[in-house]
């Protein structure tokens, strides 16, 4: 995925240093975003590999290969991974290289900066890793790291994953606002706000909630850290603090970091359904307000995460109601990419196959958690599989599957070569039998009781938990399917034209493939 | 790159500003508790204005609950169960505290009402959780609690749940500022 120089010009700047130093130093958006994609590749398989190790433990009732603390670890480090370490900095990937290009600016407005956000996450997550061969073993308290799981019954390791969190915190933080300063700033004459690409669109808001909730996450781990180490009594009823309280202000940052996640991936399936369509985006101006109402509302919803914490009833109304208001503009943007496709010219490439289920299993992610919005309801599901089901519903099958989409849709601009068309229609096919192998069943054992975080459980969900299990090997499996069409398509193939896609619009589409080392030096014009 | 500071400089003070917030959620969270009473957070400070009647008309049960955080070697429970109260009228109700050690260990009480909203009904005039309580090795206490339940608990409250957690702050404690008193 490296980008290629086919351009030689005069400037001093555009000498690269060969070898490691290239990668180090470098302040191109493009070089960045490349290692961003290929770290949150690498760890996508590293936290993958520890749901291997969970789903090996599940797959018969009783203990079999690990230790309960041990599986703990493997849920609570998969988590964080996944969610730190693979969604966020494939977004952030994504971001850096197609945000420039897609509104004619040079690179990113802070490159040094770029530099470091990224640099700094590898150490962020080496110690987390690093953690996991302490004695007493890495984090095992979940990753949403409840208190005082997290201060009182913790071990050591605790201090360590505190400071990898600030540490990914910070680099998220350097992310977003060196978006935030590009978009606002560095847009080619003429791109006005409203003729943004909604890939740029949700990642500005995205940056918004990134740089008002991470902070907040920095707090809470900070408090975790002295009520452990300092003394403090955030979360210690005995020193006048309050265990709840964690659980406030951890999903004050949780709930708008579920968005986003999931934001940056309606940007990607808004650019690939019109192409494909061969038709405009229906309701553009929709979809940004849709997304910054979703953005708006993300903060007003917290507590649907603790309806069995015991609220007052207005309380649980209040942000049963909330929640649900939110349906709303997700329908809006639901019904706008059906209605991009009505009467659209289709065809099936694999990006468009990819959002295509997209649409679908997100949805059904987003139905499961109207269920879950219900109060009542909830104290049924809460905690259970049927939460295990929904979550991974949005995050796999919407923002992994985005994220592969986005791959597979920009992966000619990027190498210059199109991707075997086979291959990748048969790791999506792959994937979509497997993932809904896996996540599917979860429903049915969670609503039969099936409590999520244990490695062992009530033989009547022997069957199902074999099935899920053998789904979720399939669902490893086949993205190793991905990687070889990455590096296949990474290595030669039929060169790409720069348009690509007979139906993409758009600037990343006016340069050539591969895209120069440097785009847009000179702004382009936007009709 | 003028332009770039500007935008910079007002993104990080937006940082900054949450980072604050996260921190400010701690003391609104429990100026909200105090408000609403919600999580049963009893308040911590002796209630000062009585109720000018008593409705002999109306019955509420108080339940008495005690329980030594699993640090706290004391024996902690309630002199009885279970009281029968008008609402306005005050009571005196005595906890039973023992040290089974051989060493000094200072106490402290936090109380928890449930139902949660009941909390803000539940007053006390005095308590010994309102300081802490220190007891030498092998000594027991009688530790009282004066309280009155206000006349305006609304009607769907029949029965109130009063539970103290008692924590052991020997390490924190200090002779000179801490207002504890020995048995009575």
């Amino acid at each position: 995925m490296s980008a290629i120089t086919t351009e030689h010009d005069d400037h001093a700047h555009d000498h690269k240093p060969s070898g490691i130093k290239r990668w180090l130093f470098t302040t191109n958006h493009k070089d960045i975003g490349s290692m961003y994609l290929i770290f949150a590749l690498v760890m996508f398989f590293l936290g993958g590999s520890m749901a291997m190790v969970i789903r090996l433990e599940l797959f018969q009732p009783g203990m079999q290969f690990v230790e309960p603390h041990f599986f703990n670890q493997m849920t609570t480090v998969h988590g964080l991974i996944m969610v730190f370490g693979a969604v966020m900095p494939a977004f952030t990937g994504l971001a850096n290289w197609m945000i420039p290009m897609m509104i004619g600016a040079p690179d990113m407005a802070l490159p040094r900066m770029n530099n470091w956000s990224f640099w700094i996450l590898p150490f962020a997550f080496l110690i987390l890793l690093l953690s996991l061969f302490m004695p007493g073993g890495g984090p095992s308290f979940g990753w949403t790291f409840y208190a005082p799981l997290s201060t009182t019954y913790s071990g050591d390791s605790t201090a360590l994953f505190v400071f990898s969190v600030h540490i990914m915190g910070i680099s998220s933080i350097m992310g977003a606002i060196n978006v935030i300063v590009t978009i606002w700033n560095l847009r080619a004459p003429g791109m006005t706000w409203m003729k943004m690409p909604l890939f740029v669109w949700t990642w500005f808001i995205t940056a918004f909630l990134l740089i008002m909730v991470m902070p907040v996450l920095a707090g809470a781990v900070t408090m975790v850290l002295t009520d452990k180490y300092f003394g403090t009594s955030f979360f210690d009823a005995a020193g006048g603090g309050d265990p709840v309280l964690f659980q406030h202000i951890f999903w004050f940052f949780g709930h708008p970091e579920v968005y986003i996640m999931i934001l940056p991936a309606f940007g990607i399936i808004s650019a690939i359904i019109p192409t494909f369509a061969r038709k405009p985006l229906f309701g553009y101006a929709s979809m940004v307000y849709a997304t910054a109402s979703i953005a708006i509302l993300s903060f007003l919803v917290w507590a649907h995460h603790m309806f069995t914490t015991g609220m007052p009833v207005f309380a649980t109304l209040f942000f049963m109601y909330c929640t649900m208001l939110i349906a709303v503009p997700t329908g809006v943007k639901v019904f706008n990419w059906v209605a991009t496709m009505w009467r659209g010219a289709m065809t099936f490439e694999v990006p468009m196959m990819f959002a295509l289920a997209f649409i679908v299993l997100f949805t059904i992610g987003g139905f499961s958690g109207l269920m879950l919005a219900i109060t009542p309801a909830d104290f049924q599901y809460h905690d259970t599989y049927f939460v295990v089901a929904h979550f991974h519903y949005v995050l796999v099958t919407g923002a992994v599957f985005s994220i592969i989409a986005a791959a597979y849709y920009w992966l000619p601009k990027w190498t210059g070569y199109m991707y075997d068309e086979r291959l990748g229609q048969l790791h999506f096919w792959c994937s979509l039998i497997s993932v809904n192998m896996l996540f599917f069943p979860m429903h049915f054992v969670g609503l039969a009781g099936m409590p999520r975080r244990i490695p062992d459980y009530a033989l009547q969900f022997a069957d199902f938990n074999a099935f899920i299990s053998i789904g979720g090997f399939l669902f490893g499996l086949s993205q190793l399917i991905f990687v070889w069409v990455l590096v296949k398509c990474a290595r030669g193939g039929v060169p790409a034209t720069a348009q690509v896609w007979e139906g993409a619009e758009g600037l990343e589409w006016e340069v050539p493939s591969p895209a120069p080392y440097h785009t847009f030096e000179t702004p382009p014009v936007i009709k | 790159m003028q332009l770039h500071r500007t935008l910079v400089s007002k993104l990080l003070l937006v940082v900054l500003l949450m980072f604050g917030f996260g921190f400010a959620l701690v003391p609104l969270y429990d100026v909200f508790c105090d408000i609403t009473g919600i999580n049963g957070k009893p308040s911590a400070t002796p209630a000062t204005v009585l109720a000018d009647n008593i409705d002999t008309s109306r019955e509420v049960t108080i339940e008495f609950l005690a329980r030594p955080n699993k640090d706290m070697p004391w024996i902690f429970k309630p002199e009885i169960r279970r009281l029968t109260v008008h609402p306005g009228e005050i009571y005196v109700m005595n906890y039973i505290a023992e040290n089974p050690t051989s060493r000094m260990i200072v106490g402290q009480a936090v109380p928890s009402v449930s139902p949660g909203q009941a909390a803000l009904y539940l007053h006390k005039i005095e308590c010994f959780c309102f300081t802490q309580q220190q007891l030498a090795g092998g000594n027991n206490m009688l530790m009282p609690v004066q309280f009155y339940v206000d006349p305006a608990l609304p009607a769907q409250f029949s029965t109130i749940t009063l539970n103290y957690t008692l924590y052991d702050v020997t390490a924190s404690w200090q002779p000179d500022t801490a207002t504890a008193k020995s048995g009575e």
